[in-house]
């Protein structure tokens, strides 16, 4: 059962090697967001410092979403997704190597390159810090939440727009707690409640989504 | 003679019916299968053949009738959709991927057979093409790298759809040989095809879909 998982996870991490442009794309779109900002808003020190976590946050939001289309796309294109149903392997299984897959392609790349940001946002380093955990903590949940709808959507062929709306929705919990803890750790309170909160988040996110994930595939081959 | 699968069963349809958008594509339908032999379908496009061949291996729901495997219904038995090998319009291999990465996916996710990913490819002659990205391939070559599914696995039940698309008269003999093998192993092969194939010998029921 861990072969056919890991074999996924090796595979999707290939394909996306070979696809290097595609992957990059919602990387340099974070990047670009972000850097736009000090230029638009000028040398406005305590502004952008203030605004930085949620400027940070909301790009990271909306670059994940950007990424996801390419999730399921393929393999429900090129009929591998069918042939994943008929595996010994339960496909909730499968999904979660495609889904540790996407966010290590995505997800990480953007916690990575968040300090470097977060210098241009002039974010002192205590305030990175939690920044960073908040991502690491909230991106996976971002990736698991949108990949339900991904998997709803996949059989539409204008599937973008009801996408949106069917996730944006679920991913708000996500982000008010990110904020609410950046904010908390700016004025110099204790953010543990909001972390244990994107915890649960995220536990509850890799217990069911899954599921969620297989089903709403097996009705899009429907 | 090579040894007989282990895992077979009877199959039968019962009062399986199937629309596609408010329309009936086919009613009531009944077919039994048994080990070591052939289901040739036959119909017009757009007769169902397609539809029946996807409910008979769980991508697709029936409206109404179910479909049992040893008098079991499959609904409830993971055993009888792991056992399936199937080759549908699309051919379920990665673009992205080279010839001989995509055969050991194909192994490493079921219950492998004993041959060899290199004898496959010599077999079906893309053996010098083991590296080339998928994507570089001819629409026929991408097809005979499809249904080298069927020879990676030890599945008893086969599912084909218009497999022979595309293929060579050379690669189409071969896999009519491949397809008496597996029936004289014992085992099941449901298919459809337009082109003409020659499957003498073989107890081939032949089922007529017509709207």
């Amino acid at each position: 059962m861990f072969t056919a998982w890991s074999q996924i996870l090796k595979r999707d991490l290939l394909i996306a090697f070979r696809r290097r442009s595609e992957i990059i794309h919602p990387l340099i779109f974070f990047v670009m967001v972000i850097s736009l900002f000090p230029l638009a808003i000028g040398d406005d020190k305590v502004l952008l410092q203030k605004i930085a976590p949620a400027i940070i946050w909301v790009t990271a939001l909306l670059a994940t979403m950007l990424s996801l289309d390419n999730l399921f796309r393929s393999d429900f294109e090129d009929g591998s997704l069918e042939q994943m149903t008929l595996l010994k392997v339960p496909l909730s299984l499968l999904v979660t190597a495609k889904i540790t897959a996407h966010w290590l392609i995505t997800g990480l790349p953007l916690i990575l390159i968040t300090p470097l940001l977060a210098v241009l946002l002039y974010l002192p380093g205590e305030t990175t810090w939690m920044l960073l955990l908040t991502l690491l903590l909230g991106t996976p949940t971002l990736s698991l939440i949108g990949a339900v709808g991904i998997a709803l959507t996949v059989a539409l062929r204008q599937g973008g727009v009801i996408l949106s709306l069917l996730i944006l929705p679920l991913y708000i919990p996500v982000l008010i707690f990110a904020t609410l803890a950046l904010q908390n750790t700016v004025q110099g309170f204790s953010a543990e409640a909001q972390l244990a909160m994107m915890l649960a988040i995220l536990v509850l996110a890799i217990t069911l989504a899954p599921f969620a994930i297989a089903a709403a595939l097996k009705v899009s081959l429907n | 003679m090579e040894h007989q699968y282990t895992f077979t069963g009877e199959l039968q349809v019962k009062n399986l019916s199937c629309w596609r958008n408010d329309q009936v594509l086919f009613e009531q339908l009944n077919l039994n299968l048994t080990p070591g032999s052939v289901l040739f379908l036959e119909g017009e496009n757009g007769s169902g053949k397609t539809s029946l061949l996807r409910i008979l291996c769980g991508f697709r729901l029936a409206d109404e009738g179910d479909i049992l495997w040893n008098n079991q219904s499959t609904s409830s038995l993971p055993e009888y959709f792991e056992n399936i090998s199937f080759v549908g319009h699309k051919n379920g291999i990665k673009d992205e991927l080279t010839v001989e990465e995509n055969l050991n996916l194909m192994r490493s996710m079921a219950t492998a057979s004993d041959i060899k990913s290199d004898e496959v490819l010599k077999q079906i002659g893309l053996f010098k093409k083991s590296d080339v990205l998928s994507r570089l391939l001819s629409a026929g070559q991408k097809r005979k790298l499809a249904l080298a599914r069927l020879m990676m696995t030890n599945n008893s039940f086969w599912v084909l759809d218009e497999p022979f698309t595309s293929l060579d008269k050379a690669s189409v003999v071969f896999f009519e040989t491949l397809i008496k093998k597996h029936i004289a192993r014992g085992g099941m092969l449901i298919l459809t095809s337009h082109h003409d194939i020659d499957l003498s010998g073989l107890p081939v029921n032949q089922f007529s879909l017509s709207n």
